[in-house]
């Protein structure tokens, strides 16, 4: 809701961080990943440019509830394990 | 203590008996000499201060405005080239509301090569939200960093300032000036409490995203803040002049404009000049005086209004060309004159630009040609002073 400017402070100052806007909501395309082609190289976790993938036993998983649905992961995946599926699609 | 020094020098005074806290420079002529001084007064422990050489001067306003954010009283000097490439950084440091004072040394925006005075890089700034000073003397230099630390950190203000010298007639040019006491200078100007400030281990973003629900409530308080700047100026004056005897006009000096029928309006040293040829020619009886534009934002609007009501000409003595159909100066005060019902005639001359001189002869000439029009009516709206090809002689 929009306040009264006599209620804001004089510049924004906000003490919570980005992630509690979900931005997976933005998605058209979901990043899928086949676990059994994975070779671990963790490329996908260092381009993602919004830190949505982390790394669980070595192997990426994608928190979708931020995942934009960029698709640099699956373009710089070498072995081609991440597919962008359309959102709703089955 | 009475020293003889430049306007820089003055410059690095001023800094210093404000006790700037962190101090972020690149140089550039002819601000240098600023930035070298405070560099050896940090250097010898005479300043408490963390000095920061950057790579650039969007590096040392962005280094400000950190330092600001922090809770630091912090300072820079830049001119021209400089102040452009800060212009970005000049937008943040207002909006997020930090009260960081810089000196511009004014000058000439390239190309052609120029490193002397003209007001076309502090004019350029004239939207980004920072409180501009054009000084006279090296001694309002000094005492304007004083103040404009003492209005910018004031709630309710939280507004950058630039306290502005012109190039080499101020920067290099040696003349008396007053140091005052550190204790006086202490007591009238004390150590700066932060309304908000980045803290270690307490996570926050600043300046963070607003939607269009929002974003107009934050422009209207900057808005507010520089209104209230205007007063916060004008009553700052009245207590640096009780504890140090000295005072400027407030936003708009007006010399001997009491019973003028002709006033020419100018910025910066210029007005020195100026003050001298309106007494010669008040000697000889010619009605003519000086509003000297001191503080161009906020601008002082109400002053223009009222000047404009008692006069029948108003000459303004633009330093810079804005590529509108006049100078930025002639078209902000010939728009406070159109609020009145009734406007005297007002011509804009464009003169100085690069360091060409200003001389006494000249401002006489534009005092005789105001006082002609004004009677007869304007031949044009703006003229160029002193160009070499066009037919009216100012030599």
């Amino acid at each position: 809701m929009t306040k009264s400017h006599e209620e804001l402070p004089l510049t924004p100052i906000s003490d919570s961080p980005s992630t509690v806007t979900p931005t997976g909501k933005w998605r058209v395309l979901r990043p899928v990943v086949d676990l059994s082609k994975c070779r671990k190289c963790t490329l996908c976790w260092k381009f993602c440019p919004d830190a949505t993938i982390v790394l669980v036993d070595g192997y990426p998983e994608i928190d979708y509830v931020h995942c934009k649905g960029c698709g640099i992961c699956a373009n710089e995946c070498p072995a081609k394990c991440i597919e962008m599926v359309r959102e709703g699609a089955e | 203590m009475r020293s003889v020094m430049t306007g820089n020098y003055a410059s690095a005074y001023g800094a210093k008996l404000a006790r700037a806290e962190v101090i972020a420079a690149y140089p550039i002529t002819p601000q240098t000499s600023i930035v070298e001084k405070l560099a050896e007064f940090v250097a010898t422990g005479e300043l408490k201060a963390r000095y920061i050489p950057v790579e650039s001067e969007h590096s040392a306003m962005a280094a400000c405005v950190a330092a600001s954010t922090a809770g630091a009283r912090t300072y820079t000097a830049t001119s021209s080239h400089g102040l452009t490439l800060m212009h970005e950084v000049l937008m943040w440091a207002s909006g997020a509301r930090l009260p960081v004072v810089m000196t511009n040394v004014s000058r000439a925006m390239a190309p052609p090569w120029s490193v002397w005075v003209d007001h076309m890089d502090s004019v350029a700034q004239r939207d980004t939200g920072w409180m501009e000073f054009f000084c006279e003397s090296n001694q309002e230099v000094l005492d304007s960093i004083i103040m404009a630390y003492k209005i910018c950190e004031t709630r309710g203000v939280m507004l950058p300032a630039m306290v502005i010298e012109d190039a080499f007639v101020l920067s290099h040019t040696s003349e008396p000036v007053e140091v005052p006491d550190q204790h006086l200078v202490d007591s009238f100007l004390p150590a700066y409490e932060p309304e908000f400030k980045i803290e270690p281990g307490k996570a926050r973003g600043f300046g963070s995203l607003v939607k269009p629900d929002q974003y107009m409530e934050f422009r209207y308080k900057a808005m507010l803040a520089m209104r209230e700047a205007r007063d916060r100026i004008l009553r700052v004056e009245q207590e640096f002049k009780h504890v140090f005897g000295r005072e400027y006009g407030g936003l708009l000096e007006l010399y001997r404009c009491d019973d003028a029928e002709v006033v020419l309006v100018a910025a910066g040293s210029v007005a020195g000049t100026a003050k001298d040829v309106v007494d010669s020619m008040r000697a000889k009886g010619q009605p003519v005086g000086l509003a000297r534009l001191r503080v161009f934002r906020p601008f002082p609007h109400e002053e223009f209004k009222a000047l404009a009501r008692k006069v029948s000409g108003i000459a303004v003595l633009d330093r810079s060309y804005t590529f509108g159909p006049a100078g930025a100066f002639f078209t902000e005060i010939k728009a406070s004159a159109c609020s009145n019902k009734e406007q005297p005639v007002m011509k804009d001359y464009i003169a100085g630009l690069g360091g060409r001189d200003i001389t006494p002869r000249i401002i006489e000439l534009i005092f005789e040609d105001m006082l002609v029009v004004a009677r007869r009516g304007l031949d044009s709206e703006v003229e160029w002073v002193d160009v070499a090809g066009l037919p009216r002689r100012w030599r």
